[in-house]
């Protein structure tokens, strides 16, 4: 488990001011579990991260893995616990005077393997990866989503107990993200790794977290399930980050009729989304205008998003909301009723 | 204008170059062999590098500081009881190579300090994750990364004590360059100022073209 308590992380800049990259942040990251930190850039995403190995000690607080004080590490204390750390980068950070496979070897030659157990785990580890056929070339003559299997592959060499990703497929394209983020979620399934996640873009973590932290100017201002941030972000500013996810433009004439409230409905795949609406028209006597909808993969889950405008009498329209809040994930009326 | 006798210049012009290339093949190994430690010595004490020292990086970087900003002529004269020390005698080829080696392997480790900045910090940042010491990235990253710069630092180096030789006349050194100087300067023999001028311009280029190759081999 990774425990980051009351951490604070500040640097003196060029011009002698102090910059808090990190401010009094706690939480914990569970055995096993894929977590994402999100925020803007300069949020101190990596700062923080970095705290886990020790590539940036804490100023303030603490970072506890595994019940060892990460910042109390010295020596070849340090070097075995970075052992047991897998880490990879946006840039990828490949040795290039090395090939494919010395790179991976690398990795395992700093653990003081034997070069038996190097010999034999490398194939395997290329394999893992899909690059077997690359073994001896140079990393410059790799596409970046093959780099990046790569530093996955070498990250993993030692079989760590946790994986920190800095932002790994942000210099990717869609599709080798996504080819790249599958294969982080089959090595977190096939390893029990815990993985934490980087990044800016919160489809990335909608993929493959479970959790997500939100991060903004310093300071974690959110944590939690990704279906629950997602579909209820407390914070003004998560809510601005995930905005484009969520604002399904309505015409503003619509909001503007009181008499007939607009209605987000969000659900989850477990609830029969389509017979609750038309419940409401035939229980009710309520008419339903669909006017927006859409829907999101969280983990493989479907989360929908439905905006409709309901049309009927007081009575029937209090009736019918109430039904809806009850039997949806939430529902929530856009425009202000009387 | 005196007249030029080939066959004493021809007489003269072999054993010089033999010189020339003895003093600065013993400099040029000298700063290899002292030079490259030294260079990485710099750079991994510097501040927020992977072996921080503040003592030993401020004394290795007053070391070239002194050595590369002090003229050679007056470095070979400083040097003298020094050489006299080491090789025994301050006069001859091998007694120049000592202020010669010296300037070598200052300069040659600012050039090979250089050459590991330019070796992309991520890496380095990679490595220390992964547990290495700051001798295995040395070893495994550091010097990989930088060793076609530092064999185009290497020619560099090599032509410019070419030139430096040339000076070496003045504690009886020998060279191409001193007959340039004892032969075309001081007899105003133009015709073997030229000579040997030429001469020089070829061994430059003969290193400058072995240079580039060798780096272009290395680079990957
Ligand atoms: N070594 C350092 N020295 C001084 N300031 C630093 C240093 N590292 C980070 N900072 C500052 O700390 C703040 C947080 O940086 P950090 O890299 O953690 O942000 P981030 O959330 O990872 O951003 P990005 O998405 O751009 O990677 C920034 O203002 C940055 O300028
Ligand atoms: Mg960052």
């Amino acid at each position: 488990m990774i425990k980051f308590d009351n951490v604070s992380v500040s640097f003196s800049n060029k011009k002698g001011q102090l910059v808090n990259a990190v401010k009094n942040v706690s939480f914990d990251i569970e055995d096993g579990e894929i977590l994402g930190i999100v925020g803007t850039s300069g949020a101190g995403k990596s700062t923080l991260l970095r705290t886990v190995n020790q590539l940036q000690l804490p100023t303030g607080g603490k970072t506890v893995v595994n019940g060892v004080d990460v910042g109390g590490l010295s020596g070849g204390d340090l070097a075995r616990f970075r052992h047991s750390i897998g880490m990879i980068f946006q840039q990828f950070n490949l040795v290039s005077t090395k090939t494919v496979a010395q790179n991976v070897a690398f990795a395992m030659e700093i653990a003081g393997r034997s070069r038996d157990e190097i010999n034999r785990r490398v194939p395997e580890l290329l394999d893992l990866v899909g690059l077997a056929d690359r073994a001896d070339v140079y990393p410059n003559t790799l596409s970046g989503g093959q780099k990046q299997r790569v530093g996955i592959a070498r990250a993993v060499a030692n079989n760590p107990k946790i994986l920190l990703c800095d932002e790994a497929t942000s210099a990717l394209d869609p599709e080798t993200t996504n080819d790249v983020l599958r294969l982080l979620k089959e090595i977190n399934a096939k390893f029990g790794i815990t993985i934490v996640l980087i990044t800016h873009e919160f489809d990335v973590v909608k993929k493959i977290c479970q959790r997500v932290a939100v991060m903004d100017k310093g300071e974690l201002v959110e944590i939690g399930d990704v279906f629950d941030v997602f579909s209820k972000p407390q914070h003004d500013f998560t809510k601005t980050l995930l905005s484009h996810t969520f604002d399904l433009d309505v015409p503003e004439r619509l909001t503007l009729d009181d008499a007939k409230p607009l209605v987000k409905i969000i659900y989850n795949g477990e609830k029969a989304e389509d017979a609750i609406v038309a419940n409401v028209v035939r229980n009710y006597g309520v008419d339903v205008n669909i006017l927006h909808g859409k829907i999101e993969y969280i983990n493989d889950k479907p989360f929908g998003i439905l905006i409709v405008q309901l049309i009927g009498t007081k009575d029937n329209l209090d009736n019918s909301l109430d039904y809806l809040s009850k039997n949806t994930y939430r529902t929530e009326v856009l425009n202000e009723r009387n | 204008m005196n007249e030029t006798n080939y066959s004493d210049l021809f007489d003269n012009l072999l054993p010089a170059f033999g010189e020339t290339l003895e003093m600065c093949g013993i400099a040029l190994l000298l700063a290899v062999l002292l030079g490259v430690p030294l260079g990485v010595l710099s750079y991994i004490t510097a501040q927020r590098s992977i072996c921080q020292n503040k003592l030993v990086n401020l004394v290795v970087g007053f070391f070239i500081n002194v050595v590369m900003s002090t003229p050679f002529v007056i470095l070979l004269v400083l040097l003298l009881p020094f050489t006299r020390f080491v090789v025994g005698t301050s006069i001859g080829p091998e007694a120049a190579s000592v202020p010669l080696g010296i300037v070598a392997i200052a300069f040659y480790a600012r050039l090979v300090e250089g050459n590991l900045h330019a070796v992309d910090k991520g890496v380095i940042e990679a490595s220390l994750a992964m547990g290495a010491t700051w001798f295995r990235i040395v070893t495994n990253v550091l010097l990989p990364g930088a060793f076609s710069g530092m064999i185009r630092g290497l020619t560099v180096l090599a032509v410019t004590l070419v030139g430096y030789s040339a000076m070496a006349g003045i504690v009886g050194g020998g060279g191409v360059g001193d007959l340039a100087i004892r032969f075309g300067y001081y007899r105003y023999q133009t015709d073997v100022m030229l000579i040997t001028v030429l001469l020089l311009i070829a061994l430059v280029q003969v290193i400058q073209t072995i240079g580039e190759k060798a780096s272009r081999k290395v680079q990957k």
